[in-house]
């Protein structure tokens, strides 16, 4: 049991040290992008990437929890949907269907008592995403619809409609947005933001941390999770199994569209000045959680790191502007990064192979038990002998 | 008449660009690789050969001019998938993985360097391009107004690709080979075939392909490049998988989407509709809701490549 457990950590630690490396090749790309552009800024604007919001003291900690909020949702969104196999590139479509709900009720339903109003806005933001998340799913499920192309025709869809709704319902006309919601609406920040000296966090990231965990628990602890993971890992052999993958599949869409919602109510129910806008533009966070998710390998509590990094080097990248580059050479990082992900395989193959050489120097009676290791081992020499 | 033909010259602005990148997106899914990295494609080709465009157009002119850009823009769109397909050939990657890392990188890269460069992100053209009826063809009653007038080179070059397409894949020794390689890769290993060099063709033609879709794009609709091709990648995937992956179908299904994108647009162009009491936002979401019931009823038998998405493995045969 005991040696079971040793493995199950070093998995766990492999997959670390790879998504490091990512993050590492990414940085390194990053620099050289920085020399090639201006080479006597670059170092100092590099600095001030890896430091990030900390500059700012707490503010700038806020800052950062403010931003990875939204994105730790849908990066939760994209990566439950990869457990069960699907991807879910919609989360663009869910979160503004989500921010709508959110602030219509946060508008309109003013008759509600002020200490549940936000929740329920909340809880509505969280339906209409589910609701957007079905629409795939059931697709999926019954029809056979490839979900990338009903994800993106609903991210479509639900831009339009949201715009649609916004000028019937909750429009500002001067301003070409919505009108602000009522105070009620708004989520409290519990000392938040005295605590960080910023009038923008509020405890947003603490709900985003408790879905992390729901998650987590539901995809670790439950047999529902259970069954997802099977229909993700092969299909045919979970319905073999008996597993209702019609169920499975609709029910992962509706859980990742509720995620991107919830993201989207938490995103525009901040109180920090964030409105709805009537433009024909799909929502960026709903993208920005597909790297939070890749980056975090699908897993909750990596996710939940991965929004934390991307948000500390983003708010490193409005920084940068002071050394007068673009912002967007942070795209540029997560984008390589990404790429360097792509080769997790490899770098946890020549992880493993490390690990493996000193296992045997140091542990010899150890063979027996190291059989799924030794499978992967024999894979990497086979890749690194191609690479030769 | 004069509806009918403005009807068909604006659905070739949107049907084009979104059939020739269609097309590149079936050359790497029939060879096995799913390429989701068509949006990044697109506005790395349309950065590059607009930028082309930018700087030589003080010393010439025109369709020459344009070709030139054709060619800088393919080049471009096949060397930047040739990183999609190193990740997902040599190093067995998830697909999925690598294509969105072209996806973000691409907008990034354009904004980057047209901000470092010139000051500005939105990159400048002359259109010198615009044909507004071509000699002779031009005057044939009915189907000169709908194809050879108010047009541009690009159109032509789209239907072109498109029989090309048809032809390569359907009727030559490579095409055979790019269709073995996406149904059983191992098969077509045990015959002698290189399944990944085909695989690296695949890729590259759709990156190709892609890149002169991405300034197929642009050139029609505006006058200036600014890091976007308004999802146009992520549309041409619905409209492979919309056109069943086989070329004829993927023709018919950029029309289609073409039509309804025009109606969505230029709706008001139409005197019939204008008329009626419907919100504009409606008539943008048409198209996609058209092709969400089409889908519906259409997506049963899927014929989608068997591998597609199964990094190859020489020895799992």
């Amino acid at each position: 049991m005991k040696k079971r457990h040793n493995l199950l950590e070093i998995k766990g630690l492999t997959s670390f040290f790879a998504s490091l490396m990512a993050i590492i090749a990414g940085l390194l790309f990053g620099l050289i992008i920085l020399f090639i552009s201006n080479s006597e800024q670059a170092m100092p604007a590099f600095l001030t990437i890896l430091v990030g919001g900390i500059v700012d003291g707490t503010k700038g900690i806020a800052q950062e929890l403010y931003y990875a909020t939204p994105i730790i949702l849908t990066g939760l969104s994209v990566g439950f949907a990869f457990k069960t196999g699907l991807f879910n590139i919609g989360a663009s479509g869910q979160f503004t269907c989500g921010a709508f709900a959110a602030i219509f009720i946060g508008i309109k339903w003013t008759f509600l008592p002020p200490g549940i109003h936000w929740l329920i806005a909340l809880i509505g933001a969280m339906i209409a995403g589910a609701i957007w998340g079905a629409g795939p799913g059931l697709l999926k499920a019954f029809f056979n619809v490839n979900e990338v192309i009903t994800s993106i025709m609903m991210n479509y869809i639900g831009m339009y409609l949201v715009n649609m709704a916004i000028v019937k319902t909750v429009y500002d006309s001067l301003k070409n947005q919505t009108k602000p919601v009522a105070a009620s609406a708004i989520i409290p920040k519990a000392g938040l933001d005295k605590l960080f000296n910023a009038s923008s966090l509020n405890i947003g990231i603490i709900i985003a941390i408790l879905m992390v965990i729901i998650v987590y628990i539901i995809l670790n602890k439950t047999t529902f999770g259970y069954e997802l993971k099977a229909c993700g890992q092969n299909k045919d052999a979970s319905k073999y199994a008996g597993i209702n993958e019609k169920k499975s599949i609709i029910l992962s869409m509706v859980i990742a569209g509720g995620l991107s919602g919830l993201g989207g109510g938490l995103l525009y129910l901040s109180g920090s000045g964030k409105y709805l806008q009537v433009l024909d533009i799909l929502a960026p966070e709903g993208f920005n959680g597909i790297p939070v998710a890749l980056l975090g390998m699908s897993h909750p509590i990596g996710i939940l790191f991965a929004g934390l990094f991307i948000a500390h080097i983003t708010v490193g990248g409005f920084n940068i502007q002071l050394y007068s580059f673009v912002p967007e050479v942070i795209d540029m990082i997560i984008a390589a990064i990404i790429y360097c992900g792509a080769f997790a395989l490899l770098f946890k193959n020549l992880i493993n192979k490390i690990i493996k050489v000193k296992f045997s120097e140091n542990m010899q009676d150890n063979k027996t038990n190291d059989s799924s290791n030794g499978v992967s081992t024999e894979k990497s020499e086979e890749i690194i002998k191609e690479e030769s | 008449m004069e509806t009918l033909y403005f009807v068909a010259q604006q659905t070739m602005y949107f049907a084009i660009p979104l059939l020739i990148v269609a097309l590149g997106g079936m050359f790497s899914e029939r060879s096995g690789i799913v390429n989701i990295a068509l949006e990044g494609i697109m506005v790395m080709g349309a950065f590059i050969s607009i930028s082309f465009i930018n700087i030589f157009q003080s010393s010439m002119s025109g369709q020459l001019l344009l070709i030139l850009a054709v060619l800088v823009a393919g080049l471009m769109g096949g060397l930047f998938s040739i990183l999609h397909a190193f990740a997902s050939i040599r190093l067995k990657a998830d697909q999925v993985i690598s294509g969105t890392a072209l996806n973000l990188f691409a907008p990034a890269f354009a904004i980057f360097v047209a901000r470092m460069v010139q000051g500005v992100q939105q990159v400048q053209f002359k259109d010198t391009f615009y044909i507004s009826k071509v000699p002779i063809l031009g005057d044939i009653p009915v189907i000169g107004s709908i194809l050879f007038r108010n047009s541009y080179i690009t159109t032509y070059l789209g239907i072109g690709i498109a029989i090309l397409s048809w032809i390569v894949i359907n009727h030559t020794r490579f095409g055979l080979r790019l269709r073995a390689c996406g149904e059983h890769p191992q098969a077509a290993d045990s015959v002698g075939i290189n399944v990944y060099r085909i695989r690296y063709a695949g890729v590259f033609i759709s990156g190709f392909l892609a890149g002169i879709g991405g300034l197929a794009f642009v050139i029609p609709t505006s006058t200036n490049f600014n890091a976007t091709v308004a999802g146009y990648g992520f549309l041409a995937l619905a409209v492979l998988i919309f056109g069943q992956w086989r070329t004829k179908r993927i023709f018919y299904a950029a029309f289609f989407f073409g039509i309804m994108k025009t109606f969505a647009s230029a709706y008001s162009g139409i005197p019939f509709l204008k008329g009626l009491p419907i919100s504009n936002e409606v008539y943008k979401m048409i198209p996609y809701i058209a092709t969400l019931i089409v889908l519906t009823f259409s997506s049963q038998n899927s014929q989608a490549p068997k591998a597609e998405g199964v990094p190859f493995d020489k020895g799992s045969r």
